[in-house]
């Protein structure tokens, strides 16, 4: 455990002395909840159409995936024409793309991230190193398989994937959330555990709460 | 340019090995591990080499023993040399230190702390050797030294994918380009 996160007696402004005990005092204790679907079809499919046309990714640059968002930002492939946007905090995003390799000590903060964004979110595995580990299949420090730790959206092949590659992936998430499909959020909620014992499993020095929203 | 009046005027002042030279303006010097400190600073202050520009290691496991390579540059030379010093393998597992060079240097602090993760060489002098530098919550053995297994562990630890097949690549593409085995 950090010394910043062991509780102590912290000495206020005011003189007076007061305790904080970070885990509970600074983050919400309680496990996320599945988000029920709208009261009719229609409404909710309304608002699948509404979510497919906004997905703001958190720019968060895992891997060496990460390279392939500059040209898909920039005129050249303008992913923005698609409704695609880039969002610089993790509450502002509904969707985390995984950029390639994730080492444990990513995992940790990609973890993080995704607990802070809000529902409904959407997670693309981008690069055959979320798939089975890629080239760093083998590496003692390498995730090689992202779906064990988080709920996966879609996957997008290759090493590197292209642009256009990325772009099809989008719109093929855009077709799973119209259809109804993308409940990663609530599939998170529902196996809480087991994804917190398969991240537990790796990450060793967990210095955390069990969920940071 | 060749660094052998560099290595002539070394070794008239230093007990040092063979110089392997590698190129023109980079060649390597054998040295015992007595010999480094004051070597390191006659290069620096006499020679001119003031700029380390790495220090690493070698796992030797077949010959039980680990590298340290020294690499200094000259700025105005526009030349490179590599100290190697070669550690007993057995007994800087079991624990025994090697002289830090952090006052010489103070980026070989950072390379000091770097080793002793990934190799587990101990500098005990060297400021904050003992922080986590890359691995976070690490249980096995230091992770570069040979006899760690790291298909192994990544097999047990990260849960990998069925279905996924590995090839040799100088069989593969042989097999592809010679089909009937030429």
């Amino acid at each position: 455990m950090k010394q910043e996160l062991e509780k102590r007696w912290v000495k206020g402004p005011d003189g007076v002395d007061f305790e904080v005990e970070p885990l509970r005092d600074y983050y919400c204790e309680a496990p996320p909840t599945v988000m029920p679907a709208a009261y009719s079809k229609i409404i909710e499919g309304l608002f699948n159409w509404a979510r497919a046309e906004s997905l703001w990714i958190l720019g968060f640059g895992t891997g060496c995936g990460a390279i392939e968002m500059r040209p898909l930002m920039t005129p050249r492939f303008d992913a923005y024409r698609y409704g695609i946007q880039w969002r610089p905090t993790p509450r502002q995003s509904n969707l985390f793309v995984i950029s390639g390799y994730l080492s444990v000590k990513t995992l940790k903060r990609v973890i993080r991230s995704y607990e802070q964004m809000p529902n409904p979110k959407y997670v693309v595995g981008l690069g055959s190193c979320t798939i089975n580990g890629g080239m760093y299949f083998d590496s003692y420090n390498t995730i090689t398989r992202l779906d064990e730790y988080l709920p996966v959206d879609v996957y997008i092949t290759g090493c590197m994937p292209r642009p256009e590659a990325l772009l099809a992936g989008f719109e093929e998430l855009k077709r799973i959330i119209r259809a109804g499909k993308g409940e990663g959020a609530n599939q998170y909620a529902e196996r809480f555990d087991w994804y917190k014992a398969n991240q537990k499993r790796v990450i060793h020095d967990w210095d955390m709460p069990d969920y940071n929203w | 340019m060749t660094m052998q009046p560099l290595y002539q005027a070394l070794k008239a002042g230093f007990p040092i090995g063979e110089l392997t030279e590698q190129r023109p303006d980079l060649a390597f010097i054998t040295v015992p591990r007595e010999q480094l400190r004051g070597l390191l600073l006659h290069l620096r202050d006499q020679e001119g080499f003031t700029h380390l520009v790495l220090l690493t290691a070698v796992d030797w496991i077949e010959e039980d023993r680990f590298q340290l390579t020294y690499l200094l540059h000259d700025r105005k030379g526009a030349r490179d040399i590599g100290l190697r010093v070669m550690l007993p393998r057995q007994a800087v597992i079991e624990g025994a230190p090697m002289e830090s060079i952090h006052d010489l240097w103070p980026t070989a602090a950072t390379y000091q702390r770097e080793l002793r993760e990934m190799f587990g060489i101990d500098f005990p002098d060297s400021p904050g050797v003992n922080e986590d530098f890359i691995l976070e919550g690490w249980r096995e053995i230091p992770p570069y030294r040979r006899d760690f297994d790291t298909l192994k562990y990544s097999n047990e630890t990260f849960a990998p994918r069925p279905g996924r097949e590995s090839q040799d690549p100088a069989q593969y593409m042989k097999a592809q380009l010679y089909p009937d085995g030429a």
